[in-house]
């Protein structure tokens, strides 16, 4: 199954600064495994723009969508064979620990 | 006929839902399969006799229900012919089971106690699909309509779907990591809800799961100690209400109505356990009172040692609260309230009438009659039923009248 992993800020990081993963290590590991199909670091949410077109009016504004105090920076996309493969994948991230991961699967799986 | 039926059901629905399940991946065909073998038996076994191998003859039929539903849908040739072989599993016993083989129902139960789910959705999931208990019954007990209930298990079975919540037990370290969330869920089943008879509505369900969970994971220390918990707190259940069908406290009770065979059973899965976990020293705790002849010739020293090491190893509001009064009977009213200080310093027992009854009842053998007086009028106004609020009014009067303070 293909899941979208969000990589997200938290306002509560952990706070047991002990042996945190390494963001390469985790890289190399997943993508020679094959559970890491692609996969970037996001610009600072300042440098987002929302579009939305409303009665045939392009409609822009600054910032993301949502204004949260969580923000989306960053996106693997994985290929796991289901959601316990992907949970393993997710928790072995740095951002597991500094922040939060969100693990949203594809609407069709075939794609 | 029907009891018969029920005995026999109890053990081959959760087999037949497990097996259709791992073939065909359709929760809801499974389970309907299974409930129409079961109203097939209903008509045909009064009239044409009880079959040699009844749990043979449900899977077949479920089996034969699946085939024809799935042909209608024309789903493709090598599910049905894995249909076709699903027959005989139905004929083995627990005692068949490999080393590998990974039985049907263990997988069922795991995928239906996935932490990926809503611990709400993972009880209601598991009474539907593991225990076969009507969606009318379940919603009772949550106190929601049957409609509510069955969206809400429809999404959950859906969110199985979707989310890719895997049909397996995990293995190795991951296992020592689920088992705790699975034994929660009977926990959970357990204590859901009250019938009349003052027994947990699903208490039945939640013993005869942790014993098939002991069956298909023997030597899982916690999965003993957890049926042993619930066989010794079941033993009450017919002492637990006064004619009034008011819950009476365990030193109330009258001890011979207690289920002696529960209990010597509860016991001798005790003896088998080396390392207590969580549910090892809940259990324990659980014998110290049901082994005790009477109130006052309970082990509290021994009850105060499990909560120290309850407390060590999981500690919340309400195992602090317990073991302030287990000390408080031990080593004096004194000691449990000291005790109890330091439970509510965090605030999270602020208001909560067990800990205020606590209180009052520790303070009244403290001997400050007044003071007790005052804190079991508090305790009852924050009763939550009102047979609990009456017998807290009767300890305030207790504590108020003006007689001498006994020796």
């Amino acid at each position: 199954m293909k899941y979208m992993m969000f990589v997200c800020t938290d306002a509560e990081p952990d706070t047991d600064r002990e042996e945190w993963p390494d963001i390469e290590a985790w890289v190399a590991e997943n993508d020679a495994r094959g559970r890491r199909l692609r996969g970037a670091e996001l610009a600072a949410e300042t440098a987002a723009t929302t579009v939305r077109v409303r009665g045939g009016e392009l409609i822009l504004s600054d910032g993301p969508f949502a204004e949260t105090k969580e923000v989306i920076v960053g996106f693997d996309l994985l290929e796991c064979a289901d959601l316990d493969e992907a949970i393993e994948v997710a928790r072995a991230h740095p951002m597991a620990r500094a922040g939060r991961l969100e693990l949203r699967p594809f609407a069709d799986s075939e794609q | 006929m029907t009891e018969y039926l029920a005995e026999v059901a109890a053990d081959a629905y959760p087999r037949i839902v497990a097996a259709l399940i791992r073939v065909t991946g359709d929760w809801t065909l499974a389970e309907d399969c299974a409930q129409e073998a079961l109203a097939l038996a209903v008509r045909r076994w009064p009239r044409e006799g009880r079959p040699a191998n009844p749990g043979g003859w449900l899977m077949t039929v479920a089996r034969n229900r699946a085939i024809d539903a799935l042909r209608r849908a024309s789903v493709e040739r090598r599910k049905l012919e894995e249909l076709a072989t699903l027959a005989p599993t139905a004929q083995e016993g627990p005692e068949t089971l490999g080393e590998e083989s990974v039985d049907d129902r263990l997988r069922l139960i795991f995928t239906c106690c996935h932490p990926a789910l809503a611990l709400e959705a993972r009880v209601a999931l598991t009474l539907r699909t593991v225990c076969g208990v009507p969606t009318a019954d379940i919603a009772r007990a949550f106190l929601v309509t049957e409609e509510t209930m069955t969206r809400r298990l429809t999404r959950a079975k859906k969110r199985i779907a979707e989310a890719g919540i895997p049909y397996r037990v995990p293995g190795g370290a991951a296992l020592a990591e689920r088992l705790p969330g699975v034994l929660a869920v009977l926990y959970l089943l357990f204590t859901q809800g009250y019938n009349a008879d003052g027994r947990p509505a699903f208490a039945r369900e939640a013993i005869r799961l942790a014993r098939l969970l002991r069956l298909l994971m023997p030597g899982q220390a916690e999965v003993s100690a957890l049926l042993a918990l619930f066989l010794l707190q079941d033993s009450r259940r017919d002492a637990r209400r006064d004619a009034e069908g008011g819950l009476l406290p365990l030193d109330r009770q009258d001890r011979s109505r207690w289920d002696r065979s529960a209990i010597a059973e509860g016991l001798d899965l005790l003896a088998g356990i080396e390392q207590d976990g969580p549910y090892g020293l809940q259990a324990r705790i659980a014998a110290c009172h049901a082994t005790a002849p009477s109130p006052s010739d309970t082990d509290w020293p021994r009850i105060a040692r499990c909560y120290d090491e309850l407390a060590r190893i999981r500690s919340t509001p309400v195992v602090e609260l317990n073991r302030a009064v287990a000390h408080g009977y031990a080593h004096g009213p004194a000691a449990g309230l000291a005790l109890l200080a330091g439970a509510r310093a965090g605030g999270a027992l602020d208001g909560h009438p067990l800990a205020l009854a606590a209180e009052a009842d520790l303070t009244a053998r403290n001997g400050d009659r007044a003071r007790a007086a005052a804190l079991f009028r508090r305790a009852a106004a924050a009763a939550h039923s009102e047979p609990e609020r009456r017998a807290l009014l009767d300890r305030a009067d207790e504590n108020s009248r003006q007689e001498p303070d006994r020796p």
